[in-house]
């Protein structure tokens, strides 16, 4: 049986991926994937834990959490088709209108 | 797992204003163009068949759903703030969606979803319901701060909240996932039981405070984690960012109140002084920084970091006089922000967009009644009496000499003198300046009321408080 650490490190990992992802990444793609990657994270933790700690709590959050970052990614998707319409941009650095 | 039916009754105001959303979506594509204003009286309906609803359970303090949700008088003080900040939306949307070319039906529906997520937020008693609510409210808002989607600023905006608010709720979630690991539970209460007189041996309770406060900091716009916000209240529609601003802040502030003090709060010696220093950076940075602004929607935006920074010392404090006073902040906010943004509105005419500091200029002559509402909207956020601001500031700071934060009143006083200056600087401009343009300022009946009530209550809760006061007393959380 894999131990509960090995969990923990791969999702760590994970966590950090999409964290330095979203934060030096100039695609919107790829920003949004990284997010995406941090919500896995979170949901292989609690389905790790769920298991460790034999409640089922955590494989419930597990599935909301799924759900939501499909309708998340959805309106995340369609602001990026009305971006990409309005100018040919993906990269986040040609988002420049607004800055103090 | 039991599950009785008198538990709808409880998140009946909820599930009314989700159905009433739907039906606006079903209704919307049958409507001719032209005619979706009658939309928004739906949305009035909704509004107003919630607020009875709160109402009446007012006083019920009960735990549903198996302990996902709670009815409690002070979800319910939210709850009807909400209301009366989504109807104040939807008045201000009317005819500024007409004027914009983008009076469609869903965007209706956005603002009672978004409306329904901000409920569930106030009322969740689970980690699960918080993330749901967090969501179902995040989401709606990155439609509409894209809605004029002809213009690029707007979806700029859009864009870059997209972005922040989804990495930060991914951040919030890992630290949720961190907390379930720790204690083997989701439910708020449970982990209160789990922490009680419990010595923190594992560091990793430390790491999952912080990534909470990381996320709930991003929904109320504390710094470090403000970026987004003044980029998104200059390019979201005006009324999208007065809702912003009034309801995602009022209901994250409940949810964070209700998770540090309620689940969190035996290790607040912990957390305290992290959101210590969150509070002071973002008082001195949201101050300074609006000094130098010279559009209103972002200097409005700078105002709206700084005034989280105050109200978070009632979360700091987390007494009973500590909660009671971010209450009174947040009611007392949202109806000078709501108003601020309304005179914001009236400047918006064909050709201008009317959201630089010097469109005020000469407004006194132009429109006497607008310029004073202004005055008082101004005078309220800068907490110079008669005004409601005075009354809130004041409470927050009664609160924190009570808790022997001296230090922090000092320096709150300081920057809300620093504030003077910026905000004293728009009455100056709309009193002492010449118009530049001989313009008539349209009003549109909606944003009239907004700002007669506003400037009304405003008036009111700064002469004559103790009504609100009394009732805000009741509904303080109860500390377990």
């Amino acid at each position: 049986m894999i131990p509960l650490s090995s969990y923990l490190a791969v999702s760590s990992v994970l966590f950090v991926t999409g964290l330095i992802g979203v934060l030096i990444r100039r695609n919107f793609i790829i920003i949004l994937m990284s997010v995406e990657i941090m919500l896995n994270a979170a949901n292989l933790n609690l389905v790790a834990f769920s298991s460790y700690l034999d409640s089922m709590a955590g494989q419930i959050v597990a599935l909301f959490i799924i759900a939501i970052a499909a309708g998340e990614a959805a309106v995340g998707l369609a602001i990026i088709i009305v971006v990409f319409r309005g100018r040919i941009a993906t990269n986040v650095d040609q988002i420049n209108l607004l800055k103090w | 797992m039991n599950f009785a039916v008198t538990d709808i009754g409880a998140v009946l105001p909820e599930v009314i204003v989700a159905v009433y959303a739907c039906a606006i979506l079903l209704i919307e594509p049958f409507l001719p163009k032209g005619r979706q204003e009658v939309l928004a009286y739906f949305g009035f309906a909704a509004l107003g068949v919630a607020f009875y609803g709160t109402w009446n359970l007012m006083r019920t303090d009960l735990t549903v759903m198996n302990g996902m949700f709670v009815l409690d008088p002070f979800g319910n003080f939210f709850k009807l703030l909400l209301y009366v900040a989504a109807a104040m939306t939807i008045l201000l949307s009317m005819e500024y969606l007409k004027r914009e070319g983008i009076d469609r039906g869903e965007y209706y529906a956005f603002v009672l979803l978004a409306t329904c997520g901000m409920m569930i937020l106030v009322s969740a008693s689970d980690l699960i319901m918080v993330f749901l609510g967090l969501e179902l409210m995040s989401i709606p808002f990155y439609i509409l701060a894209g809605f004029k989607r002809f213009e690029e600023k707007s979806l700029e905006a859009a864009a870059k909240y997209f972005i922040l608010g989804s990495f930060s709720s991914g951040i919030l979630l890992f630290g949720i996932s961190l907390l379930y690991g720790l204690s083997g539970t989701t439910n708020l209460q449970a982990l209160a039981l789990h922490l009680r007189g419990a010595e923190l041996q594992n560091p990793a309770w430390i790491l999952a405070m912080i990534l909470l406060v990381v996320g709930f900091g991003f929904k109320i716009a504390a710094v470090p984690f403000h970026m987004w916000t003044p980029d998104v209240y200059e390019g979201a529609p005006t009324p999208v960012t007065a809702f912003l601003s009034v309801g995602s802040k009022a209901a994250s502030f409940a949810v964070f109140l209700r998770v540090f003090i309620e689940a969190l709060g035996g290790i607040q010696s912990d957390w305290r002084f992290l959101l210590i220093f969150l509070s002071v950076v973002t008082i001195v940075l949201g101050n300074v920084v609006a000094l130098v602004q010279t559009n209103i929607k972002r200097m409005l935006a700078y105002s709206s970091i700084a005034h989280a920074g105050y109200a978070m010392i009632g979360l700091i404090v987390g007494d009973s006089l500590g909660i009671f006073s971010l209450m009174i902040y947040m009611l007392i906010y949202a109806f000078m922000t709501l108003g601020a943004f309304g005179v914001v509105m009236l400047l918006r005419r064909e050709g201008v967009e009317g959201d630089e500091i010097r469109d005020f200029a000469g407004l006194a002559r132009k429109d006497r009644l607008t310029a004073f509402a202004m005055l008082i909207f101004m005078f309220s956020l800068a907490g110079i009496p008669p005004t409601a601001g005075f009354v809130a500031k004041f409470y927050i700071f009664m609160a924190a000499v009570n808790a022997h934060l001296t230090w922090l009143v000092v320096l709150g006083v300081v920057f809300t003198a620093v504030s003077a200056y910026f905000y004293l600087r728009v009455v100056m401009v709309m009193y002492m300046k010449e118009p530049d343009e001989a313009v008539q300022l349209s009003a549109p009946p909606g944003v009239v009321m907004v700002l007669a009530v506003a400037a009304a209550v405003v008036l009111l809760l700064g002469i004559y408080p103790s009504p609100f006061l009394d009732y805000a007393q009741e509904a303080v959380l109860k500390l377990r």
